[in-house]
């Protein structure tokens, strides 16, 4: 992080400041490297064989999904989860926290703002974890290809394993996707997220071409 | 003020702030005796992307702050670069769960400033599908009120028959959410086939709702007992804090545009808004279930009322080359959560100039939010949040 | 005519009033007697909800117009205030603050300063961020903004997204021999 940055976004909370200790010394502590982990990410081991196949099949049969909804999109997903369209019967269900679910649906459009919040919604989910891009928008942009403040493509910012197009996508379509990505994940393919480790300086550049004020550790664990 | 009988406030004051002349809480940080707490952006209790910064001491919150931006697409700019039909699909996009009142909004400024005369079908069509779309946005509210005290059973059953009126809405317009039915000039299509018959027999089904949530969450001693006197707005702020819509009329203050500015073919039906005094978060969803109620009758109403046959459109010049002399009007109409107006300004050319979107969120989520939520225990926050229907796209467009 | 609309020409000099329909007028008053005019109004012609306040850029006649709808709830009547500012050529008009008539009107003046830069002396936390979060370049809601052209440079637009000009394509496409007919048609769905 560059030093006149830091000055201008950093939260008060993260600034270095003095501590009393409980002995009676002052410590100086620096939150953002002493309270948060530097380390880089490691990509998980892919195992080979029945084993493999064996943990897709349970990786791809309880797909937990991440409570955010980040666009308009969010407004299909209380149907898919009341009794009409009822979305437990696959494996799938809504999770509150980003530690419990490992699939994370970008729902729409992405504004700048809301992008932050999702990266570090992402990175704190435990891998293997997948991202599903819902509507036009995640896409290309769609409706809002022109807008100031919506990103266009989020498979530069996010490694996406499967689009479910349309604006917006139906329910069944919700549930057509989910699907494939069973069958991505059985097959194998479900790997996105060490292609996110083993890229992430090209990400975190995307990223922070757009995030200006990132005062944020680099990865958020 | 009143307070929840559930959580009480804490009769010993020495551990909480003092107040200043305002009734604000003076806050010291610094003095370790506070916790801040974001609540949200993303939190299942409300209808959209916004956080709260709370500042607590024990489990009462003493300072809200309310954060927004999270949704925000630079949607007036983006108008600025479109032709006035293309501002319709893009329009419609402001305020997910109610997509028609934008369509409405919008298409009224447009043929107010481009002097259209709306054909009477068209009219009657416009009130069908504004009035269907309140229904469908209050089916996940009356419930969803109760799901905020973590009663879910109610948003399950609601949320099965809003989608038999967004089926209803599929069969009508084509769209399932985005609907883009009211365009200007008048409307895209009559009622299909059958399409009253079958409307009336989904309506049949909300009659049998009602006792039903009635027993659920009406009855219900702990919905009762938490949402009685939480959220307290006095009849005073209504003016000085722009509260609209149920918000107003659950305080005793009667805001309701389809009834003070009748606009379409309102002045022809026969209906009255329920007004209650206690001005709690219970008085809003009691204002709500009486709109649900209404809202059917509406609908019956309308769909009696309405011509078989007529135009549909007015004639419209080529949209190409639509231009619009210069000019500027608010138009507005009553969406479920309030009034709801767009201020629209013309220059002659093939684009609007400058269009500016005004929902009710934005007078309560800000100045009145953080003022209720002074007080309350953390567990209300969401429940207060959706009494007032907040819904973050249409404050930060 | 509406409540309060003379009381606004007589004593404080509005001009150019325009009846949009009964019930709501627009109107301008100068920019040093426009406060005075909404205490006026909100106070004693009974206009006490604050509709919205906005601004339009008028960037060709060099005017940045601010506009405030007042409600009068009892007369069911709205007056657009309008105020003209002389625009500058960077961000930075000034005007006077109203915060202290309602308290929600210090979040349109937040929003203001922040998508117009227009600014608002004595405004409470007047320069948070509040829609935006890290911008650094020109207030986007200004009409010298080029929203195309921002978004292009800062996002990875994905390539093969084609725009055809409707109106060429019909032009060429339908009426490829007097391309004159296609300007006079009416659009009629009813056809």
């Amino acid at each position: 992080m560059e030093e006149d940055k830091k000055d201008k976004f950093l939260a008060p909370e993260n600034e270095i400041r003095q501590v009393t200790a409980p002995d009676g010394s002052i410590i100086e502590v620096n939150p953002l490297e002493d309270y948060f982990s530097q380390d880089r990410p490691k990509p998980y081991k892919v195992r080979k064989g029945p084993v493999e196949d064996f943990l897709n099949w349970a990786r791809a049969e309880s797909l937990w999904v991440l409570g955010f909804g980040t666009g308009c999109g969010s407004i299909e997903i209380p149907p898919l989860v009341t009794p009409r369209f009822d979305m437990y019967r696959f494996g799938i269900q809504m999770r509150a926290t980003p530690r419990q679910s490992n699939v994370f649906v970008i729902s729409g459009y992405l504004s700048v703002k809301t992008l932050k919040r999702a990266i570090r919604a992402y990175e704190q989910m435990p891998s293997p974890k997948y991202v599903v891009g819902l509507g036009s928008c995640t896409i290309n942009g769609g409706m809002y290809y022109d807008s100031y403040n919506t990103i266009n493509r989020l498979d530069h910012y996010l490694p996406v394993d499967a689009y479910i197009a349309g604006c917006m996508p139906r329910p069944e379509a919700l549930l057509a996707g989910f699907e494939g990505l069973k069958k991505l994940i059985k097959a194998g393919k479900g790997h996105k997220a060490n292609e996110y480790v083993e890229n992430l300086d090209w990400y975190k550049a995307n990223q922070k071409k757009i995030i200006k004020d990132w005062n944020m550790p680099d990865y958020n664990w | 003020m009143a307070k929840s009988k559930l959580f009480t406030m804490n009769e010993d004051r020495s551990l909480y702030p003092e107040l200043d002349d305002n009734g604000k809480p003076i806050v010291d940080l610094s003095s370790h005796k506070y916790v801040k707490l974001w609540q949200g952006p993303q939190h299942p209790g409300i209808t959209g992307n916004m956080s709260l910064e709370l500042t607590v001491s024990g489990d009462e919150i003493v300072e809200s702050k309310t954060h927004v931006g999270y949704l925000h697409r630079g949607f007036e700019k983006l108008l600025e670069r479109r032709l006035f039909v293309q501002c319709m699909p893009t329009s419609i996009r402001l305020c997910v769960a109610e997509p028609d009142t934008n369509e409405y909004v919008i298409s009224n400024a447009i043929e107010e400033l481009g002097n259209i005369e709306v054909p009477e079908m068209a009219q009657w069509l416009r009130m069908l599908s504004l009035e269907m779309a309140r229904l469908q946005v209050l089916l996940r509210q009356v419930p969803g009120q109760a799901g905020t005290f973590a009663l879910g059973l109610g948003y399950q059953w609601g949320s099965y028959i809003r989608d038999l009126i967004l089926d209803s809405f599929e069969e009508l317009t084509g769209g399932r959410v985005y609907h883009m039915y009211i365009i200007p000039g008048g409307v895209r299509g009559l009622l299909p086939d059958g399409f009253k018959a079958r409307l009336l027999e989904k309506l049949k089904l909300i009659d049998e709702f009602i006792p039903k949530i009635d027993k659920l969450i009406f009855n219900n001693v702990v919905f009762e007992s938490r949402a009685r006197g939480l959220g307290y707005i006095p009849k005073e702020w209504v003016d000085e804090y722009g509260v609209y819509g149920p918000a107003a009329r659950g305080s005793g203050i009667m805001r309701d545009v389809r009834k003070t500015n009748p606009y379409l073919k309102y002045d022809q039906l026969d209906f009255e808004p329920f007004v209650t005094t206690e001005g709690d978060v219970y008085a809003r969803t009691e204002v709500r279930r009486a709109d649900l109620i209404m809202t059917v009758d509406l609908i019956r109403q309308i769909l009696d009322k309405m011509p078989e046959k007529g135009d549909i459109k007015a004639e419209t010049p080529n949209v190409l080359h639509w231009k619009i002399p210069k000019g500027e009007t608010y138009s507005k109409c009553e969406a479920s959560r309030g009034e709801y107006g767009m201020y629209f300004v013309t220059d002659g050319s093939k684009f609007p100039r400058r269009v500016n979107l005004k929902g009710p969120s934005y007078t309560h989520a800000n100045a009145l939010l953080d003022k209720l939520l002074i007080n309350a225990n953390i567990s209300d926050t969401a429940a207060i949040m959706v009494s007032l229907a907040t819904c973050p796209p249409e404050i930060e467009r | 005519m509406q409540k309060g609309i003379n009381n606004l020409i007589e004593k404080f000099g509005a001009s150019d009033l325009e009846e949009r329909r009964p019930g709501l007028s627009f109107i301008t008053v100068e920019n040093t007697k426009a406060v005075a005019a909404i205490t006026h109004l909100k106070d004693i012609d009974g206009y006490t909800v604050l509709s919205l306040i906005t601004a339009v850029d008028w960037i060709e006649d060099g005017i940045m117009q601010l506009t405030y709808l007042l409600n009068n709830p009892a007369e069911i009547a709205e007056i657009g205030l309008r105020v003209m500012l002389e625009r500058k050529k960077e961000a930075g008009e000034s005007m006077e603050t109203i915060h202290h008539l309602w308290p929600n009107a210090k979040k349109w003046q937040q929003e203001l300063k922040e998508m117009f830069g227009i600014n608002f002396p004595g405004s409470p936390n007047i320069n948070d961020d509040f829609i935006l979060e890290g911008w650094d370049a020109a207030p986007p809601n200004r009409r010298d903004f080029d929203t195309k052209k921002f978004a292009e440079e800062t996002f990875f637009p994905r390539p093969g997204r084609e725009t055809h000009d409707p109106a060429e394509h019909m032009k060429k496409n339908m009426y490829p021999k007097n391309p004159a007919d296609y300007t006079n048609k009416k659009y009629n769905p009813n056809r």
